[in-house]
């Protein structure tokens, strides 16, 4: 299998492999590597940053609905300057590359941590437009048009790393936010966040997320995922990070087909550790059950029926 | 260090009304696990019953190479595990989280445990060492009085209250240990069981000025301190932070944790 190359290249950046970690569920990689060799990744997108520490939303933050989870972390994290002082360094011991994600309340705060980035050790910087589970700003930016052309086009000066917009399924037509993002100067584009959720203690008659509501994620949601990989690849240029619901080589594959340069592993490494290593070796295995050498001989390479 | 394992199961009992005890043989738990850790069981295959859940261990063999867990049937992962047969195999990740302090500093400890929170207080008893031991367990009721042979020989006083008063004293555990305290003095005071339980427990340490750890449970996603969902509210000098049952816990100080929520 050695001669198969998996490497991928998005906005610039050359990936040993698609598989990457999603942003959220890896952390900043310590917690992984007592259980796999972070060597293996492709990339790791570290937990959402922001300008300030946040100390995250009230527990319960988490349920269990079929084949997925419903979550509302409310990006709790130490700041964008506590990552770079402590949590880089760590991260760069490994031969992989790291995205940093980044979420604001403010258009302001975007562009003041873009900056701070840009000087920093990483390779890639993800804009967070769309998480669900904080108040103010955020998935705000990222559900119309105009909201995210915005945040993009005025972010993008401060940037001078690939910038990689992370989109929300929460709309009614990702295809018209993908292009107003692209148009707004977006290197990459990854998708999908999670979908906007609830799940309901009857025996309690509350919302079991102490949030009320939560981000859904897992196996659940792959097809939704699937489905607007698909849609985004048919309408912009740039490449695609795909996510939702990977929990194996043949899931990536999926992805892979409907055009995600890309692919993250997010809830599975939940349940396995070395989930993202897992699924390196399934698409090394598909690759070399249909005799191909190289990623790109499926990326994209989707074929719809008549 | 915890580690994926995949183990085979020994025995599977039903103890109780929807209590289940099994035992596992594993050389790496049974070697590594310190009383008050736990271990991530994967319950459902693949995607079903999709999440890890956190057992705590019950009891350690290390001898025979085994560890003991005792689950309460929850849901659809607690019935999937409670259905497997003694030979197969079960997917977990652990020994994980932070243990009870079992220094020899503390010589005169009492243990406060309220229904399946009783479970993980039996290792505790089996390996503290050269001690005077006091045991308070509460269940619902008699038929929820399960392992006493092993408790008893792992304390040297045992007090038993139920809801109903089937068995032992009606009413609450809290009231035999502030009964026993009027009398009886203890270093450190270990609890594990329902929050109302654990606070009250809490109150009456700090009156008496008796340190007390607090084995706490909240809703988990991986067990290994990533994804950050199972958040207790702790101290950080003068202000507060999110901690993590399963890394920075379950296990803590009871003068660590802020009951507020």
């Amino acid at each position: 299998m050695s001669n198969i190359d998996l490497s991928v290249e998005i906005a610039g950046v050359k990936f040993k492999n698609p598989v990457m970690a999603a942003s959220g569920t890896f952390g900043f990689g310590r917690e992984f590597a007592d259980y796999m060799d972070l060597n293996g990744l492709g990339a790791i997108s570290v937990k959402g940053l922001t300008l300030a520490p946040r100390p995250g939303n009230k527990p319960p933050r988490i349920a269990e609905t079929p084949a997925g989870i419903l979550n509302s972390v409310g990006l709790q994290n130490p700041g964008v300057e506590a990552f770079i002082k402590e949590e880089l360094p760590f991260l760069r011991q490994f031969d992989t590359k790291i995205i940093a994600n980044v979420a604001g309340s403010t258009i302001e705060d975007y562009c003041e941590m873009v900056e701070i980035l840009s000087d920093a050790d990483i390779d890639a910087i993800e804009l967070n437009v769309s998480c669900p589970n904080v108040k103010a700003g955020c998935v705000s930016f990222g559900n119309t048009p105009g909201g995210i052309a915005e945040i993009t086009k005025r972010v993008k000066p401060y940037c001078k790393k690939p910038l990689i917009v992370k989109l929300t399924p929460n709309v009614t037509d990702i295809k018209e936010i993908a292009i107003a993002a692209e148009d707004a100067g977006a290197d990459a584009l990854s998708l999908i966040n999670t979908i906007l959720g609830m799940a309901i203690d009857i025996h309690k008659k509350r919302p079991i997320l102490a949030n009320n509501v939560g981000g859904l994620s897992g196996p659940a949601v792959k097809p939704i995922a699937v489905r607007m990989v698909h849609e985004v690849s048919r309408v912009v240029k740039i490449p695609l990070i795909g996510m939702g619901g990977i929990s194996n080589g043949d899931d990536a594959i999926e992805f892979m087909l409907a055009g995600a340069s890309g692919v993250m592993v997010g809830t599975y490494n939940f349940i396995d550790p070395a989930a993202c290593l897992e699924v390196v070796t399934g698409i090394e295995s598909y690759l070399t059950k249909y005799n191909y050498s190289n990623a790109y001989d499926v990326i994209g390479k989707l074929e719809l029926n008549g | 260090m915890s580690k994926v394992l995949k183990e085979k199961i020994y025995s599977i009992e039903k103890l109780a009304p929807n209590i289940f005890k099994m035992t596992v043989e594993s050389e790496y738990i049974a070697k590594n696990a310190v009383p008050g850790k736990f271990v991530n069981v994967k319950c459902g295959e693949g995607i079903n019953a999709l999440l890890r859940r956190p057992i705590s261990i019950c009891s350690i063999d290390r001898e025979k190479h085994t560890f003991d867990i005792v689950f309460q049937l929850k849901g659809i992962g607690t019935e999937i595990l409670s259905q497997k047969q003694a030979g197969a195999e079960v997917d977990l990740i652990g020994p994980l989280g932070q243990p009870f302090d079992l220094s020899d500093e503390y010589k005169n400890i009492a243990v406060i445990g309220g229904g399946i929170g009783v479970f993980p207080l039996l290792s505790l008893l089996k390996e503290k060492k050269s001690v005077s031991k006091t045991a308070f367990l509460g269940f619902r009721n008699k038929e929820y009085i399960v392992l006493m042979d092993e408790f008893k020989s792992a304390s040297d006083r045992l007090f038993i209250s139920t809801d109903d008063g089937s068995a032992g004293h009606k009413g609450l555990i809290i009231d035999l240990l502030e009964k026993d305290l009027l009398e009886n003095n203890f270093d450190l005071i270990y609890t594990c069981g329902p929050l109302p339980m654990i606070k009250k427990v809490v109150e009456i340490a700090n009156k008496n000025g008796i340190k007390c750890q607090v084995s706490l449970e909240q809703r988990m996603g991986c067990g290994i301190g990533a994804c950050l969902v199972c958040a207790c509210k702790t101290k950080l000098g003068d202000e507060w932070e999110y901690s993590h049952v399963c890394k920075d816990g379950p296990v803590f100080w009871s003068d660590e944790v802020i009951f507020d929520e």
